[in-house]
């Protein structure tokens, strides 16, 4: 299959290595990837804080980006969940009828990685090795918009190597929120607090999920703490093999490992 | 004084900051709230047709909203027919002196109040007060709040921001109660004995209402205790108060309410006392009754196609149980009778989005989608949250002209645009991060942003991006 990668802004500035392990990934199963370097950004974060006008140039855009693609995947549940469900009611709400056929038709074609493996690819063993006890907290829009359900659980029990262990409260919100972690720091601090301790009451050694937005606050919170714990993206787990495993265990603790190495 | 009303005093971020700091109330909401959002999952999937009901449920309101003026006038006829007055009230100072008229024409000195939410919404109690009239409230939860004079912080647990031990002292207290433990059944006692007098010598009652029955002209209250039973039958007079939202049609249409709304708010199959009346009867009950119909904003959350769906709301509370917002902030942070989730979207809607802390209410959320998920009538309250921060922003910055945000915010739409831009400005944030990395880490960042640091830690932006990596790689697979 020809696959379009969504690189989401967020990823493509700070956490450039989970698309190349999404890349590489796609790749190992047997697909062609192309990267379109005329995006940028879905528009959600503009979107989601009230900046609706600012939001509706960045949706046109990314529909020009990816009119032609067959199938668009990206390694967020967030930016995913945006596209299907919210770009219908932008183009609702700016009264623009074509562009709401389009985004309309775009969004059926638009995947989170994990879903895109399950539903689509119908996959659950990735060939992946990952020698370290994981924790997964699934991210509010993969669970409760995209309902994603246990496809990234079904992914992971097929990862050699991996102790899989069960996050409590795993439903809660870590209180990311966007814009709401900085509008409301301090509530959105004590989210993160539960979530957090959740994290460390798992004795894992990485908490994964498959967003780099939500794992950016958890791992901010671990951090600051100390811990000793850290995160790391779904992807970068399904894409790790023995022969790499070196590299991949770099991501752990670190959120920042050498891009090159998973080249 | 439990009145409260519509206008938070202050923005929700600096209303949080303080309720957040007080840890009593905290755990007695953690715990409040899981054990209740725990029976309810229960309780609904008890249910295999719980998806198709929510359905319905939803459908069933829609369909009267979307002829609500001939609904409620059919409902105004009926009432009429049994005896019945209806009074029209455009807003809460309206409402507020029709009710006081009416009691003060009684010459009424205290009046007992059951399922006062939209009484509270109107203030009510304190416009009662002007005129000399008190207000008692009998649901016992409201009767606590009323006695520590305090506001209500959740909509059908009102004081669920307290715990047993807190109430005991205050019976102890306010009522004069022997209380030797904090047992519920103790405390229910006690406040039975001092309701108790309260029902038999009372002669006005004003109640709210969950449903209205335009084809019959009944009325309708749901409840656990009893209470209300006591409230609706024994005074002479009674008043409702009902938001114009409250109506349906006709007697089929309430079914699917009474499994949806047991079960979202109080996680029961059934709630123990369900009244129905219709007008007045004759040597049985009140033998005058009055129906207040309150619009008080309503009819502008009607007119806007995209926010409608707020009306459907069956305030069965729910949404709050699941939103960890509201768990961690208290119901008082919303600084109205409405709070949680529904309470950000009804609340500045109900102000025409014109008051400026109401207007940080559609900011409370982290857009986790909880709440969508257990409303009982499908309100889709993330969409609306973010339609109308989407409403409220364009005016806020046209008053505040450029705020640092706004100027941020199109600067960074401005970057978007341009995959060059985007990448130049990835460049210039790698040099200029500099200072601000230790660690291999951002401890702390100035202006906007300082929010976060002040618990998180952030990554700093690595040597290269995505983009720069792929093209080097010259990856593209064609
Ligand atoms: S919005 Fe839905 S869940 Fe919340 S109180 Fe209303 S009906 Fe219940």
């Amino acid at each position: 299959m020809k696959i379009d990668l969504f690189i989401t802004c967020l990823n493509d500035a700070l956490f450039p290595q989970t698309g190349l392990a999404m890349a590489r990934l796609l790749r190992r199963l047997g697909h062609q990837v192309r990267f379109n370097e005329a995006q940028t950004c879905c528009g959600q974060m503009h979107f989601n804080t009230g900046y609706q006008r600012e939001a509706l140039p960045l949706i046109r855009k990314f529909v020009n980006d990816f009119r032609n693609a067959e199938v668009i995947v990206a390694p967020s549940g967030s930016c995913v969940a945006f596209v299907r469900d919210l770009y219908p009611k932008a183009a609702e709400w700016a009264g623009d009828d074509d562009l709401l056929r389009e985004v309309t038709e775009l969004g059926k074609r638009t995947y989170e990685l994990s879903e895109f493996l399950i539903k689509v690819l119908k996959v659950e063993d990735v060939g992946a090795y990952y020698p370290h006890r994981v924790t997964y907290h699934p991210t509010c829009h993969a669970a409760r918009l995209l309902r994603v359900g246990d496809a990234p659980l079904r992914l992971l029990k097929n990862v050699r190597g991996l102790t899989l262990v069960e996050l409590p409260a795993s439903e809660q919100c870590c209180g990311f929120g966007g814009t709401f972690s900085v509008k409301n720091p301090e509530t959105s601090t004590a989210m993160l607090a539960d979530k957090v301790q959740s994290v460390m009451s798992t004795g894992a050694e990485c908490c994964t999920a498959g967003d780099n937005s939500c794992l950016m606050h958890i791992g901010g919170g671990l951090s600051r703490l100390q811990s000793g714990v850290g995160v790391v993206h779904l992807a970068e787990i399904l894409a790790s093999t023995e022969s790499m495993s070196a590299g991949s265990s770099e991501t752990i603790g670190a959120m920042q490992v050498s891009a090159e190495a998973l080249l | 004084m439990s009145a409260g009303g519509i206008h938070p005093a202050r923005p929700f971020p600096e209303a949080a900051r303080d309720t957040l700091q007080d840890a009593q109330m905290r755990r007695n909401l953690k715990h409040a709230t899981t054990t209740i959002r725990e029976k309810r999952f229960r309780a609904v999937a008890e249910l295999p047709d719980w998806e198709a009901l929510r359905t319905r449920g939803a459908e069933l309101k829609d369909a009267a909203l979307s002829d609500l003026a001939e609904q409620l006038l059919t409902l105004e006829t009926a009432v009429k027919r049994r005896g019945g007055q209806v009074h029209w009230a455009r807003d809460a100072a309206e409402a507020c002196r029709i009710v006081t008229d009416l009691a003060a024409s009684h010459g009424a000195r205290e009046i007992i109040k059951v399922k006062s939410i939209t009484s509270d919404e109107i203030e009510l109690n304190a416009a009662l007060e002007k005129r000399g009239i008190q207000a008692i409230e009998t649901d016992l939860a409201e009767l606590i709040v009323q006695l520590a004079g305090d506001t209500p912080s959740h909509i059908l647990v009102p004081a669920i921001h307290k715990n047993r031990a807190e109430i005991r002292d205050l019976f102890r207290r306010k009522l004069g109660a022997e209380l030797l433990t904090d047992e519920p059944k103790v405390l229910a006692e006690a406040a039975r004995l001092y309701l108790r007098e309260k029902f038999l010598s009372t002669k006005v009652a004003v109640s709210g209402a969950n449903f209205a029955i335009a084809e019959s002209g009944t009325v309708c209250i749901v409840e656990s205790e009893g209470n209300g039973r006591m409230c609706l039958t024994l005074p002479d007079v009674l008043i409702s108060v009902m938001g114009i939202e409250k109506v349906l049609p006709q007697w089929a249409d309430i079914a699917p309410f009474m499994q949806l709304l047991p079960r979202s708010s109080t996680a029961e199959r059934m709630n123990p006392y369900t009244s129905f009346w219709s007008g007045v009867t004759p040597g049985d009950g009140p033998q005058e009754f009055h129906l207040v119909l309150l619009d008080n904003g309503r009819t502008d959350v009607l007119a806007d196609e995209a926010a409608r769906q707020t009306l459907r709301c069956i305030r069965c509370s729910a949404c709050l149980n699941v939103c960890p917002v509201y768990e961690r902030a208290g119901g008082h942070a919303y600084g109205s009778v409405y709070p949680g989730p529904i309470g950000a979207i009804l609340t500045p809607q109900l102000l025409q989005l014109e008051d400026e802390n109401a207007n940080t209410l559609p900011w409370a959320s982290s857009l986790c989608g909880a709440c969508y998920d257990a409303c009982p009538v499908k309100i889709n309250i993330p969409e609306i949250l973010i339609y109308l921060r989407g409403q409220i922003t364009p005016h806020k910055s046209h008053n505040l002209e450029n705020t640092v945000e706004s100027i941020a915010m199109k600067t960074a739409a401005w970057i978007f645009n341009e995959p060059f831009r985007f990448e130049g400005a990835l460049k210039l944030a790698r040099t200029g991060q500099g200072p601000l990395v230790q660690h291999g880490a951002i401890h702390a960042l100035p202006g906007l942003l300082g929010g976060w640091t002040s618990s998180r830690n952030l990554p700093p932006f690595p040597a290269k991006s995505f983009r720069e990596l792929w093209r080097e790689e010259g990856q593209n697979d064609e």
